[in-house]
């Protein structure tokens, strides 16, 4: 208890020191305008470096390794790109375009808003419409998202590993250490979530993907909560993740029902055959909106969260005044404690609703 | 609209990753602690129906002894009983034996010392008998030692003969 107390602790100022060192260091170097939103979509988004601290030249960054498949793998130094050539396009409109052009391996590519580009003939990219109309080469590489997905997973590998470990040593008795922490929450998963929502005799096959599942959000939830490396990315508050996620759970769902759910979506039953041509269309619709509001709930909650963290603190930097750390601060700090309630919600919610879904594919007949 | 367009690499890594991690866990970690908890729990589910199970068997049990120690109480007490009983009996019985006996003993004495009686009464008889006769004799001698009295006692007993 004494030694929970003293991380909060810990972790709070961490918190305060580093929020108030950028803040100074902020305040002194910036002389430009401070642009807000584009600062918060800049750390929400994927990058191919991972920024540590510092502007964005003179800053420390992990540059990752990108890997393109075109015409063959390259793999090359996302430094190339941050530390190539700058340059600046005009489309036809008149707007200005800023991207990366890469040297070395980079060559021939370029970054723009973190993506990369094949350049033309001219060695340049083309704008139309705020976007390049250049080509895109496969693009495989191991972002700042991807790493942290990998962190991630190998957290997870480590807590779950060794939780197994505890009861092949032990074998069925009282838990310990990790395994009485985590215990609770497998039982809640398997319990509360999968006996609850699907049928008695089926659900132990499901357990496994929904245990997956929730750790697998609950901790990248985590990880993308901590401010600074290996934490702080937007993971499972990118569009691509949860889409995989929902989609995992509507493969799920359709490769395990049964008649009886194909027989609930074409022939309802008690639903006059007169209403059949509203009704199936609308069920067909159902099987997809439902994974599909899963996708939503997890990125919307997991973003905004991150947007609402980032603005609190940029109130700092529109000020212009570390005073206003005061404010933005205890602001931050609460709703970093909300996103941790947060974090477990939106886990438990996800496995909750894919129980529910596969529930309803697997569940017989009752009439 | 970057923030709402699926990126095929991260699918890709994020497709793979998973998986692995899917079979890894459900291979490595997830059956061996479910079937550790369950193990555990129908361990504890099991110790409890035993407990309950030797708690009804101890309460049998109990009630058995009790009524065990009840019959054992009520056969101690007949016996008792009729060992009392019987030994009552046994002692009024040779009460009465020895009661009998006593009387017989007595009567017994009484009918010898009766017969002992007569024949010591009959044998005075006869020893009076003769010393009567005796005595008679001698007393005759006695008168008859002289003519006189030869004579006078004939004459006498003449008398007598007359007067009859």
């Amino acid at each position: 208890m004494i030694g929970f107390k003293i991380v909060k602790a810990l972790a709070s100022f961490i918190f305060i020191i580093f929020v108030s060192l950028n803040a100074q260091a902020s305040v002194e170097k910036h002389e430009e305008e401070f642009n807000v939103s584009e600062m918060i979509m800049h750390h929400v988004k994927d990058a191919h470096e991972w920024h540590l601290w510092g502007d964005e030249h003179e800053g420390k960054s992990i540059y990752l390794p990108v890997i393109l498949s075109d015409n063959g793998f390259k793999i090359f130094s996302s430094y190339n790109f941050y530390h190539g050539k700058e340059e600046e396009v005009k489309d036809s409109k008149g707007n200005s375009y800023h991207y990366y052009k890469g040297l070395g391996p980079a060559d021939g590519y370029a970054l723009f808003h973190e993506k990369v580009y094949k350049l033309n003939e001219n060695g340049q990219l083309s704008f139309k419409d705020d976007h390049p109309e250049n080509t895109k080469p496969l693009d495989l590489s191991i972002t700042k998202n991807v790493l942290s997905l990998f962190i991630g997973a190998l957290l997870i590998l480590v807590l779950m590993l060794s939780m197994a470990r505890f009861y092949k040593k032990n074998g069925p008795v009282a838990p310990k250490g990790i395994a009485k922490f985590l215990e609770p929450f497998v039982i809640l998963i398997r319990d509360d979530i999968a006996k609850e929502n699907i049928d008695h005799h089926k659900y132990h096959k499901y357990v496994p993907y929904l245990l997956t599942i929730f750790f697998f959000v609950w901790i990248n939830n985590l990880l993308g909560l901590i401010p600074i490396f290996p934490g702080g990315a937007n993971l499972t508050g990118n569009i691509t993740v949860t889409f995989f996620l929902a989609l995992c759970t509507l493969l799920v769902t359709l490769l395990s029902s049964n008649k009886n759910y194909w027989k609930h979506i074409f022939a309802t039953p008690g639903v006059p055959i007169a209403l059949m041509p509203i009704m199936i269309p609308i069920e067909i619709v159902g099987i997809f909106t439902k994974p599909f509001a899963l996708m939503i709930r997890l990125f919307a909650n997991m973003t905004a969260g991150h947007i609402i963290i980032l603005a609190l603190i940029s109130i700092i930097f529109i000020n212009k005044s570390a005073a206003w750390g005061a404010l933005s601060v205890p602001m931050a700090l609460f709703i970093s404690c909300l996103e941790m309630l947060v974090a477990v919600l939106q886990a438990y919610l996800f496995a909750l609703l894919s129980a529910l879904f596969i529930g309803a594919a697997v569940e017989e007949a009752h009439h | 609209m970057d923030l709402v367009t699926p990126d095929f690499g991260l699918l890709f890594w994020t497709g793979l990753v998973f998986c692995l991690l899917l079979f890894v866990l459900t291979k490595f970690a997830w059956k061996p602690i479910l079937n550790m908890v369950n193990e555990r729990e129908k361990k504890i589910e099991d110790a409890l129906l035993l407990a309950e199970k030797t708690k009804n068997e101890m309460l049998e049990l109990k009630a058995e002894n009790d009524k065990i120690i009840k019959e054992a109480n009520a056969t101690r007490d007949a016996i008792l009983k009729e060992a009392k009983e019987a030994a009552t009996a046994m002692v009024d019985a040779a009460k009465n034996k020895a009661k009998i006996e006593s009387q017989k003993l007595v009567e017994a004495a009484h009918q010898s010392i009766q017969s002992e009686k007569s024949a010591a009464i009959a044998e005075l008889k006869s020893h009076v008998a003769t010393l009567s006769l005796d005595i008679a004799e001698k007393v005759v001698r006695g008168e008859l030692a002289s003519d006189d009295k030869q004579k006078a006692l004939a004459d006498k007993l003449a008398g007598d003969i007359n007067l009859n």
